[in-house]
């Protein structure tokens, strides 16, 4: 039997960087927060023996241990789903801090055109522009009402960036609150080439601080050091910003916030109307416990904010079938693929040194910055060369037609190691009705309960789209004074295999019509007023950027509709 | 709360950890040639201490009592370093798989947790695969290395009479090819998913850092002039011109007590 704690007045699950936003906020206002985290406690020291690349990023000792759960996955609803037995695809965060610990900070609010992108599309192009199927919706808020959440994440974690950003890009009440990053030669050889074809280049807004910074908070950090180890890794210096070093310690200095580490939610505790509360594992000692709280907030990361939906049967489960019911709806990802490689004869570049966040990028062709009149895809992607640090296990560049092992893979991945930039287009992955989020019915996780099972493919749309963009990569590309350039410019189906990017969106949609989305615009949910629930799984579709600035935002607005539901009750629109 | 600095190095481990990376407190980087900075704070810190091996190396034949087996049998390990010297030769740009190690570093590969699954999902059923969906094998990978190389033996006593390590280069080739591409009609083994695995650990054994027995002597790091991890690059990330740095391992930042 579970043993029943004190009830409190708000239980967060999962304390990445939604989780450690929304208990900073609230435990600053004097409200007391439970955090409940599955994974270890982890801190700056940690960190000090990290350049490590098979142990971070080929054995990801930082990431959701697979042999408790992992997410199954098929094409289409007529294969089965197989269990993701190793990691591939996208890779899952644990722990204090989680995927924030270990991402690479590269930092974009989405598009004013994103949060109204059915509506937009209708007006430029007509309803006929948008395929069947393609579930695009409008997100029920809009840039202008989302814009002074992300200043205050920009605030909060130092995000640099230049004074003035172009115009195709949504406008900036408040300047960014660092210098930016350092431009590489690399950095300046892709905006050099951007400029001449008539595009409007700047260097990409980062997490990774470029100063000593001292943010609203008081929290103070020191500058990145372009150290090479940090998409994967956690940083030494505190020098990207990460939930343990920004928010989690303002929420520890309140007193208020009782965090419980190696805590698994398996259950929300409901009537039907309300959450009571969770269930939870303490994982070292198998013990279970019951959490009653005025308020659950759900910030496990999507999979996790899907799977305890559907385990505990709250929300109307999505069908695509009848195309009715929310939960699960709206899947989406990110679409890469579309990239060119230069090579260069003459020179060699320092590409062991960089930072997560380190590079430069065009927005002309994302979003609807273009016509698309003639183009038989939607929206479009963030065209960009970065310099994140390559390290010779995971990145070995060959010409096409090298073999893959032997004498000539070894002479030309020697050679080239230091010889290749790489101009990558990061593509927008629209919806669609068939791509969702349910329950295996056949995998279990270590608990015995269901895995979360996906069903997602690459449909014509993505494969028009990297068409497109990797002909205007391949423009910038030529422009770059290499010896030569390759394109890459098709991708087939959908591959869980090779890694892509940790920017899986959807499945707890927000929007205005209850029937169809799963929480309103203060990401509260519509069929149990006192839970909320927040992170890439609010968003109805995803744009060609990383989504973590639109997460912290919306991680702001939720801590706010918290307090506001905590003083007056009832539904917050 | 204003004075909350969580990220202030305050602890004396981290103070020397920033000494030896050439940061000052606050993240200001103070000399030159961070490379050089770094190795001679540490030699100095370190001078009363056991050499670190890296250093001492005076020849790579002189005995290294940490090169021993952890799971392979003589012949597996034999067979494996031979194979994966046909992967990643000998060349003039710089030592193959057999002189980096990477037998060495495979063998204690299959017998950590990595070579045991522990950290994957290996609960039954197991169904046949669509490619998209990535390995569902039962084998462990220890498993499927171990009989893989036994395979690969097999397969050439059967076609040529002789144990992997004793046929010409180009029939070592041949076998591999004939793994890689499952044309082995070895029906225990499968043959393009342990050659996969294989060559992907032939790559790691090359570069990974060689705290893990392979990477000997940080060789696979200089031929591609990779400078390993150093703490810093401030000084460096707007040059120009290549800059060469003479690499650091982790044993480098390592603190013995
Ligand atoms: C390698 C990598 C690079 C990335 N780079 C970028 C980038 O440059 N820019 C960008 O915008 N984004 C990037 N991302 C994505 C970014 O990390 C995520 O968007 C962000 O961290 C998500 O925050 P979150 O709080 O929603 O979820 P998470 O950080 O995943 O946190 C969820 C937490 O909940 C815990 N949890 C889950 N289930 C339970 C449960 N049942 N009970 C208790 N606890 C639970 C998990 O252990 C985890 O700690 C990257 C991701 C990765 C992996
Ligand atoms: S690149 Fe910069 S931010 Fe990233 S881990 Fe290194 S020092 Fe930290």
């Amino acid at each position: 039997m579970a043993t029943k704690l004190p009830k409190v007045p708000v239980v967060i699950v999962g304390m990445g960087w939604v989780g450690g936003i929304i208990a900073a906020e609230l435990t600053k206002a004097g409200i007391s927060v439970v955090g409940l985290e599955r994974g270890k406690s982890r801190d700056t020291q940690d960190y000090y023996h990290v350049h490590d690349e098979l142990r971070y990023a080929s054995r990801y000792e930082l990431m959701q241990d697979l042999s408790k759960e992992t997410v199954s996955f098929r094409n289409t609803m007529k294969m089965r789903a197989l269990p993701m037995r190793t990691y591939g695809s996208f890779l899952l965060g644990e722990g204090l801090g989680g995927a924030g610990v270990h991402w690479n900070g590269q930092y974009y609010r989405f598009l004013p055109y994103d949060f109204e992108i059915r509506s937009k599309t209708v007006e430029r192009y007509g309803k006929k522009k948008i395929p069947e199927n393609m579930t695009i919706r409008d997100w029920g808020i809009t840039y202008d009402e989302l814009e002074p959440y992300f200043v205050k994440y920009e605030q909060m974690a130092g995000i640099s960036g230049e004074k003035e950003v172009p115009s195709n890009i949504g406008k900036m009440s408040t300047p960014f609150a660092t210098a930016p990053m350092k431009k590489s030669p690399g950095m300046k050889l892709f905006e050099d080439a951007a400029k001449k074809l008539g595009y409007h280049p700047y260097v990409i807004p980062s997490a990774n601080l470029t100063e000593v910074y001292k943010n609203p908070d008081g929290i103070e950090r020191a500058p990145c050091q372009y150290c090479g180890y940090c998409e994967r890794f956690g940083c030494e210096y505190g020098a990207k910003a990460d939930p343990v070093v920004t928010v989690l310690p303002v929420a520890k200095q309140t007193g208020k916030l009782d965090l419980r580490m190696h805590s698994n939610v398996t259950q929300i505790i409901h009537d039907g109307k309300k959450a009571t509360g969770v269930t939870y594992v303490h994982t070292p000692t198998g013990e279970e416990y019951t959490q009653p709280a005025d308020v659950v907030i759900l910030a496990g990361y999507l999979f996790t904010n899907v799977r305890l939906l559907l385990l505990s049967k709250l929300g109307r489960p999505y069908d695509p079938e009848t195309d009715t019911g929310a939960v699960g709806r709206n899947y989406a990802y990110q679409v890469n693929g579309a990239s060119t490689s230069a090579f260069y004869e003459d020179r060699e570049f320092n590409l062991a040194m960089g930072a997560g966040a380190l590079g430069s990028s065009i927005d002309d062709f994302n979003g609807d910055n273009f016509d698309h009149t003639d183009l038989k895809f939607l929206h479009g992607a963030n065209i960009r060369f970065t310099q994140t640090g390559l390290r010779p296990i995971q990145y070995q560049p060959v010409p096409a037609g090298t073999p893959k092992w032997g004498a000539e893979f070894k002479k030309a991945s020697v050679h080239n190691s230091n010889r290749v930039l790489s101009v990558t287009g990061q593509g927008a992955s629209m919806p669609n009705r068939y791509h969702f989020l349910d329950l295996d019915p056949e995998y279990k996780d270590a608990f015995g309960m269901p895995l979360i099972r996906m069903t997602f493919d690459f449909e014509d749309q993505d494969r028009e789209l990297v068409k497109f963009i990797a002909q205007k990569t391949k423009d910038i590309a030529d422009q770059m004074g290499a010896t030569k350039t390759e394109v890459h410019d098709s991708i087939k189906q959908y591959n869980i295999v090779p890694y892509q990017s940790t920017h899986n969106t959807g499945g707890t949609i927000m929007g205005s019509d209850p029937k169809t989305s799963v929480v309103n615009n203060y990401l509260q949910m519509w069929d149990a007023e006192n839970v909320f629930i927040c992170g890439a799984s609010n968003f109805p579709h995803n744009s060609g950027y990383n989504p973590t600035a639109t997460v912290g935002a919306l991680a702001y607005r939720t801590a706010e509709g918290i307090q506001k539901y905590l003083d007056k009750g009832g539904s917050l629109v | 709360m204003a004075n909350d600095k969580p990220n202030q190095p305050q602890d004396e481990s981290r103070r020397r950890f920033l000494k030896y990376s050439g940061t000052a407190l606050g993240g200001v980087v103070l000399g030159g040639v961070i490379g050089g900075l770094v190795g001679s704070n540490l030699n100095k810190t370190t001078e009363e201490e056991t050499p670190a091996p890296a250093a001492k190396q005076p020849a790579a034949d002189a005995k290294d009592y940490n090169q021993a087996l952890m799971f392979f049998n003589q012949d597996q390990f034999l067979t494996a370093e031979a194979a994966a010297e046909r992967l990643f030769p000998k060349d003039d740009l710089g030592p193959g798989a057999k002189e980096l190690g990477v037998a060495f570093f495979i063998d204690h590969q299959m017998a950590s947790a990595f070579g045991t699954n522990s950290r994957d999902y290996m609960q039954p059923p197991y169904y046949k695969a669509e490619a998209t969906q990535g390995y569902q094998l039962v084998f462990k990978r220890r498993e499927l290395i171990a009989l893989g190389l036994d395979a690969m033996n097999k397969y050439s006593t059967a076609k040529y009479k002789k144990l992997f390590v004793e046929i010409a280069p180009e029939e070592q080739d041949a076998v591999l090819t004939a793994f890689e591409t499952d044309k082995t009609e070895i029906k225990d083994v499968p043959a393009s998913n342990f050659f996969a695995m294989f060559l992907n650990l032939t790559l790691e054994g090359a570069y990974a850092d060689p705290l893990y027995g392979g990477n000997r002597n940080m060789a696979g790091w200089k031929m591609r002039n990779f400078p390993g991890n150093q703490m810093s690059y401030t000084e460096y990330i707007e040059k120009e011109e290549f800059v060469k740095l003479e690499p650091l391992s982790l044993h480098d930042h390592l603190e013995l007590g």
